[in-house]
């Protein structure tokens, strides 16, 4: 066991995914000399080499692409998109051919490979670098994608997303990279895709978030603790596949749930959790599910990020809201 | 530009394949051009569906294809079926993707071709990503990638080229400047002069060959190959040819070009010039033509009759390659799709 923080944790994963499968790549800009903009691959070139560890041109849709043709070819590349807003340029190749690759050729050839992204606002950083868009990625049939929240289940998911067969979306909430410390096994560990974590038991209201809003939604259910509302936290760590089963258990015992997203509100991922979920237990609802989500604007610059991210306040109020009814 | 074999079947350079090379590859250019007009036929038919032709550009797919080992990755798009063909893909499974069925594109494990690209331009980069791994990997195969005039203004094109030629990677780009994207013509594709001076700006070799001569497009491929196997890097190859039937069977081309244009091209046509060759050396016959046009023509049928006789897909197969396992909300929706709606 060693503490280590998100960026610790995700260098720790791959280090030993480097260090154990001769076919793992690490290839992205700057994730060579620098260590990564966030120092995530920090020291990894020095020990695997530059044939492993690769600084790219600066052009997403070739390093995308570029590593699709690795994985098809043998390699497990684990990709970086230094930025969400950066990541577009990469579109095409992640919905034309990395998602599409095994179904149109039945299983011929598949795309092994992960795509990290560091996402989210709540830095101050530059236009273009605070972005929420995991909705764009869950609605492309193919991929799987994941957000962790916590330096336990980031290394753990990322070995799981490397073992994987098929291509992962992983997403990292860079507000949380080193907000957050605890023990992390040393040892390789993989946890499942597609498993929620029940990060808080509770009976009044089932509090439904992901990535970096997980802090808010924590900070609202001890607001609402104060007022002796009993708050269930749900850490969905994984949107595609979606876990369900643990979602309706909650809401079916609760009757209450607000959904807690960062990304804009329409088509947003909250969207899909609230559909799914009354599907299956609208009969035990007491109140209609809420949403507490970014708006559906531009995100904005770094003086008015606190008007934009949904705070813990907003958080409990419609926590409130569901209680009322 | 590269020549060898002139349109009148005269050598300007000596060749690089001895003749019963030479007549082995003629008769894969006859097969791919019997291919090609089976293919535009049946979708007029209506037993395929969109098909792009790829007549007048015989040579420079076969040609180019010769030259590959059997272990070399290629990656095409929707017009190279006879470059496909020639590195192993199933004759069958090609028609099979044209009637609209996923298993075409899935050829055997010892194939080394990917499903054909049908976005034009996004594949190049795979062919960077291949010779890649198949280098870190330690095996002696190289990529080789097929895309038209058209796919050279695609941003990944800039992407590929700068990649390959930055990392060094064994891989050749063969673009069959064919002189028309749909209904642009190749001057309002690219100022540049050539294709083949955009290399310069990725610093790696690019050359210009006659298209339409088989052994000119050999040897400029096989030069390319020789330098990717031996670590030299990437080549890009532009082959100036033409593309004599339309962009697809959905395209009318006499809106945009004139058919005096089409017939100067005629003249130049790939397989008649070889043809020539050939007759000069006593190794063509009409009645071997005749032969080996009807081998070409049953070959063809047999695949189409295999192509049509495959089971049809049902209502659970649409989800079964989604993923190596399917999670449990696509194993939920494909138990509603066979369900059926009665």
């Amino acid at each position: 066991m060693t503490v280590r923080n998100i960026a610790q944790a995700i260098n720790d994963a791959l280090d030993l995914a480097l260090g154990k499968d001769e076919a793992v790549v690490v290839f992205g800009e700057d994730v060579g000399r620098t260590g990564g903009v966030f120092r995530v691959t920090d020291g990894l070139r020095e020990q695997y080499g530059a044939e492993r560890v690769i600084d790219s041109p600066v052009a997403e849709s070739g390093i995308v692409g570029v590593g699709f043709g690795m994985a098809v070819g043998g390699l497990r590349p684990v990709l970086e998109l230094q930025f969400m807003g950066f990541s577009y340029p990469a579109y095409d190749q992640i919905i034309n051919h990395v998602a599409r690759i095994r179904n149109r050729s039945r299983h011929r050839f598949s795309a092994p490979l992960v795509i990290r992204i560091p996402y989210g606002g709540g830095i101050g950083a530059a236009e273009h670098h605070s972005e929420s868009m995991e909705a764009i990625y869950t609605h492309i049939p193919g991929l799987k994608v994941l957000v962790p929240s916590t330096p336990y289940d980031a290394k753990g998911l990322l070995l799981a997303a490397i073992e994987d067969p098929d291509p992962v979306v992983y997403l990292e909430p860079i507000r949380l990279y080193r907000a957050v410390k605890e023990d992390v096994p040393d040892e390789w560990y993989t946890l499942p895709i597609g498993a929620a974590r029940v990060e808080r038991e509770g009976d009044d209201v089932t509090l439904i978030t992901w990535g970096a809003m997980t802090k808010e939604t924590r900070q609202a259910a001890d607001l609402l603790a104060d007022e002796d509302i009993s708050a269930e936290v749900i850490d969905l760590r994984s949107l595609v596949p979606l876990d369900l089963e643990t979602l309706v258990e909650s809401v079916g015992r609760t009757g209450r749930a607000v959904v807690i997203h960062e990304a804009p509100r329409t088509s947003g991922f909250g969207g899909e959790v609230v559909a799914s979920v009354q599907e299956e237990c609208l009969f035990s609802l007491a109140s209609p599910i809420l949403r507490v989500t970014g708006w559906d604007t531009v995100f904005p610059l770094k003086r008015s990020e606190h008007h934009y991210l949904p705070s813990a306040s907003r958080i409990a109020a419609a926590a409130r809201r569901t209680l009322e009814s | 530009m590269l020549a060898i074999l002139t349109p009148s079947g005269n050598l300007v350079a000596p060749s690089p394949l001895e003749p019963d090379v030479v007549r082995r590859l003629y008769r894969a250019m006859v097969f791919a051009r019997t291919y090609d007009r089976k293919g535009t036929a049946l979708q007029k038919q209506g037993r395929l569906a969109t098909y792009a032709s790829f007549e007048g550009q015989e040579a420079a797919q076969v040609g180019s294809a010769a030259a590959l080992e059997p272990e070399d990755w290629m990656v095409a798009s929707y017009r190279d079926a006879a470059a496909m063909w020639m590195q192993g893909y199933p004759l069958e499974l090609l028609f099979a993707g044209r009637t609209g069925d996923e298993r075409g594109g899935s050829p055997p494990a010892h194939v080394p071709v990917l499903p054909p690209s049908i976005t034009v331009g996004g594949h190049m980069v795979h062919a960077v990503g291949l010779a890649w791994a198949a280098r870190l990997r330690g095996e002696r195969r190289v990529a080789i990638t097929y895309f038209g005039d058209g796919a050279t203004s695609e941003g990944d094109f800039h992407e590929a080229m700068n990649f390959a030629a930055v990392f060094n990677t064994p891989c050749v780009f063969f673009c069959q400047n064919n002189g028309w994207a749909i209904s642009l013509p190749r001057e309002e594709q690219t100022k540049s002069e050539t294709i083949a001076q955009k290399a310069i700006a990725y610093g790696m070799p690019g050359v210009q060959v006659d298209g339409n001569d088989l052994l000119a497009v050999y040897a400029a491929t096989e030069e390319a190959l020789a330098r990717a196997r031996a670590n030299e890097g990437p080549t890009l190859i532009e082959a100036v040819t033409y593309r004599i039937g339309p962009h697809t069977t959905a395209d009318d081309p006499a809106r945009y070009r004139a058919g005096t244009l089409t017939d100067e091209w005629r003249q130049r046509d790939p397989l008649e010039r070889v043809r020539l060759f050939l007759s000069e050396r006593e190794l063509w016959t009409a009645e071997w033509q005749e032969e080996i046009e009807a081998a070409a023509a049953s070959e063809i049928d047999r695949a189409i009759g295999l192509a049509e006789e495959m089971v049809p897909l049902g209502p659970g197969d649409v989800f079964a390659s989604m993923y190596a396992d399917l999670p449990r909300h696509l194993r939920l929706q494909q138990a509603e799709n066979m369900a059926g709606w009665g």
